[in-house]
């Protein structure tokens, strides 16, 4: 009994300390303003405490951790199909792309490799997933200022593509789909239509964001030369994804290395700005969407015959070895590092996601921006709770 | 002058004593204020933005929806009236009345047809730009008495901002003062009606035409004033929570709510008093019916005149509030300092010249 007690009252001593510990180290001058775990502004509960002086921001902190699931504990747990059903919510508005590295990564280990046909789908399922993921924030980011519109019109638009990825796969938002090996099951029949004909509302919605967002003076004065990025602050502080090519860094794995996935077959183009401020942020993504657009019509019309599943056995034994595979998913470079020593669930699993990452640079980013552009550098840096904490 | 005498006629309640015809106008006030508030809150805040954002808004509450004002108002009225713990009580407690007392200062003056004013002030104009800077002080009573971060800076960014608009919107009608040469709204009203354009009356001269850009100044400035639209610093959502009204609840919080549309519907009233030819009919619309232009019959149809125009403005107010993103605090005052005010300034020059020249 009093060994329990002990230990809650050791649990709670060391929260108190910990407590204390983060209001010395922020601590002086000025007002110290906590802008979450609850606030319309940070989707979710990530904490950000500001000391401001007048409405300028001396010092930012983001404190995380605040959503922690304990993703890369509970993989140890889980056989590697059941895997795919936590990981599916890490970043929750793309699910499918979370799926693919951790497939790849083991089916690397396993020595398998999925059919052609498993690998199209697999890639215009995958950029499905980042239209439904970055149509939301080309709406939203109207939102953080103050332009409510937008958001309801990337809601209407983006139940286009989530539909489709409802009809190939059976769930809106967590698909579950990628298989070691290829997918659960083929499409189904009249999907590719219908997906051709959903293409076009997002061509569209990314028409209206142009006339609507992009091209407002108010927009363009409240992003353009608002947190600036420079490109090697930018490489130092380990940005991925839209967010590295704003300021003009022209890295893309879906390019460079496309491992498993078949962009190497579709002729797109990667688009830079060189800015690295929100404006340019805001922009690359809207022409990220038009080219995903692009990239799956192309790939709509060139999916192979044959069978959506390789050769694997029933119960899945993955031999000993470690790989590391990582893709460039909706919100920058995901990766999983997964160690195996055989058997059927995996021995360690490393999760790189994106927006922790991203994440990390706001402290030097946010320092002497005022209250207003925290708000709107935060949004077009573009995190998803789920992705930071995991 | 009074309220009394409506229609002209000898009605019972012109010889009544000082204490029933101020209650009979209370009641008209209230009417005035709160009715056309919860048409434009249910016609524009409800249903129009709901089509604009591609949804159906409220259908549930009434056919289409149009109990739902009723119910917005049990919801608010049922709930618990918090004071935070470290809250200034009294001026917590106070501040959403004198928001909601600017409001009503400001209808005093609005004429709605030619006897039917509260009180027709030589000074009308004057005092309802007076009044209206009052709900500043509720506001910053309203953002210091939460002891609330939030509240605080939403409270400063009004005041500043309240302060800075407050100017252009003054300046704005002064050109429509020079031209009317009159502070009295009711005769601001007989000049519109009255004046011709190149010698030709038929639609009198509503003061839009010729000062389009004091109209445009004024629309600004009314948009700054009610904090909505591109102006909505103080208020802003995504950054501090709700503002000065973070920390309100219940039926606090609905009186500011209150106040920020019925005070949005003065304002177009005052619009279209000033620029529009208030409820004065246009003369060939007149001589069709056969009625001089401030017939006793002006006492009734002027408040259906009214209304209309007042829905023209508030419309064009929530579009534009509805689909602009918002200016940052610094930006927001150079646009009041930089733009606004020498633009005004230019105007009045103008007019003023034009008014000696001819």
């Amino acid at each position: 009994m009093t060994a329990v007690s002990d230990r809650r009252q050791l649990a709670y001593i060391a929260a108190q300390a910990a407590d204390a510990r983060v209001n010395v180290e922020l601590e002086a001058e000025g007002m110290t303003l906590n802008i979450g775990p609850q606030h319309p502004a940070t989707h979710g509960t990530l904490r950000i405490v500001a000391r401001l002086d007048g409405e300028q921001v001396i010092e930012a902190d983001p404190i995380m951790g605040y959503m922690h699931r304990g993703y890369e504990k509970l993989t140890e747990v889980r056989t590697y199909p059941q895997v795919t059903t936590l990981i599916n919510r890490i970043d929750w508005l793309g699910s499918f792309a979370n799926e693919v590295p951790f497939i790849l990564a083991a089916e690397q280990l396993m020595d398998v490799e999925a059919p052609p046909r498993a690998q199209h789908i697999r890639t215009i399922l995958f950029e499905l997933a980042r239209i439904a993921n970055v149509t939301l924030f080309l709406g939203d980011m109207g939102v953080q200022l103050g332009a409510v519109t937008p958001v309801f019109y990337a809601f209407r638009d983006r139940e286009h593509v989530l539909n489709q990825i409802e009809a190939a796969t059976g769930g809106r938002f967590h698909p579950n789909f990628d298989r070691i090996g290829g997918l659960k099951d083929d499409l189904p029949a009249g999907w590719i239509e219908e997906t051709k004909k959903s293409l076009k509302e997002i061509r569209k919605f990314c028409d209206q964001m142009d006339d609507l967002i992009v091209g407002n003076e108010i927009f363009q004065a409240r992003t353009r030369g608002i947190g600036v990025i420079p490109a090697d602050v930018g490489l130092s502080y380990g940005l991925s994804g839209a967010n590295i090519r704003a300021s003009g860094v022209d890295w893309d794995l879906r390019r460079d290395n496309p491992v498993g996935l078949v962009y190497d077959k579709v002729d797109w183009k990667v688009w830079t700005h060189p800015d690295g401020d929100s404006f340019a942020r805001y922009w690359v993504r809207l022409q990220e969407v038009r080219e995903s657009c692009n990239i799956v019509e192309q790939l709509l019309d060139t999916i192979p015959s044959g069978p959506v599943m390789a050769k694997v056995p029933r119960i899945i034994k993955v031999p000993e070895g470690e790989a590391y595979i990582e893709t460039e998913n909706p919100l920058g470079v995901m990766g999983y590092y997964v160690v195996s020593k055989g058997g059927l669930n995996p021995f360690r699993v490393k999760i790189r996601s994106a927006s922790f990452s991203n994440m990390s640079i706001s402290p030097w980013l946010l320092k002497g921006a005022y209250v207003p552009d925290v708000i709107t550098i935060l949004a077009s840096l573009y995190f998803i709770l789920g992705d930071i904490d995991r | 002058m009074t309220f009394a005498s409506l229609l002209a006629v000898d009605w019972p309640w012109a010889s009544w004593p000082w204490w029933a015809d101020t209650s009979v106008k209370m009641v008209f006030a209230i009417v005035a204020v709160l009715i056309p508030a919860g048409g434009t809150v249910y016609l524009y805040l409800f249903k129009m933005v709901s089509f604009m954002q591609s949804r159906l808004g409220p259908m549930e509450a009434g056919p289409y929806g149009s109990m739902q004002l009723l119910a917005e108002l049990g919801k608010n009225v049922q709930k618990e009236d918090i004071f935070p713990e470290k809250a200034d009580r009294w001026v917590f407690a106070l501040a959403p009345y004198v928001v909601l007392m600017s409001t009503f200062l400001l209808a005093v003056v609005v004429p709605f047809g030619p006897q039917a004013q509260f009180t027709n002030l030589d000074t009308g104009v004057y005092f309802a730009l007076a009044v209206s800077s009052v709900s500043v002080v509720g506001i910053l009573m309203a953002g210091w008495a939460s002891a609330s971060k939030y509240s605080l800076l939403g409270g400063l960014r009004a005041a500043g901002q309240l302060i800075a608009y407050e100017l252009p919107l003054i300046l704005a009608v002064v050109g429509v003062v020079i031209q009317a040469g009159t502070l009295n709204l009711q005769e601001i009203v007989a000049a519109q009606n009255q004046q011709e354009i190149f010698g030709w009356g038929g639609i009198g001269n509503p003061f839009i035409l010729t000062q389009g850009l004091g109209f445009l100044i004024f629309m600004i400035a009314v948009q700054a004033e009610l904090t909505q639209g591109p102006f909505d610093m103080p208020v802003a959502e995504s950054e501090l929570v709700s503002g000065y009204m973070t920390e309100y609840s219940g039926f606090r919080f609905l009186m500011f709510f209150i106040g920020e549309f019925a005070t949005a519907n003065i304002f177009a009233f005052l619009g279209s008093v000033l620029f529009l030819g208030g409820w004065a009919l246009p003369p060939f619309v007149t001589d069709l019916l056969g009625i001089e232009w401030d017939s006793p019959w002006m006492n009734v149809i002027g408040p259906g005149v009214m209304f209309t125009k007042m829905l023209l403005i508030t419309f064009v107010i929530y579009w534009v509030r509805f689909t602009y993103p918002r200016f940052r605090e610094d930006q927001l005052q150079k646009f009041a300092w930089k733009v606004l005010i020498p633009l005004s300034l230019v105007n009045i020059a103008i007019t003023g010249a034009l008014k000696v020249a001819f």
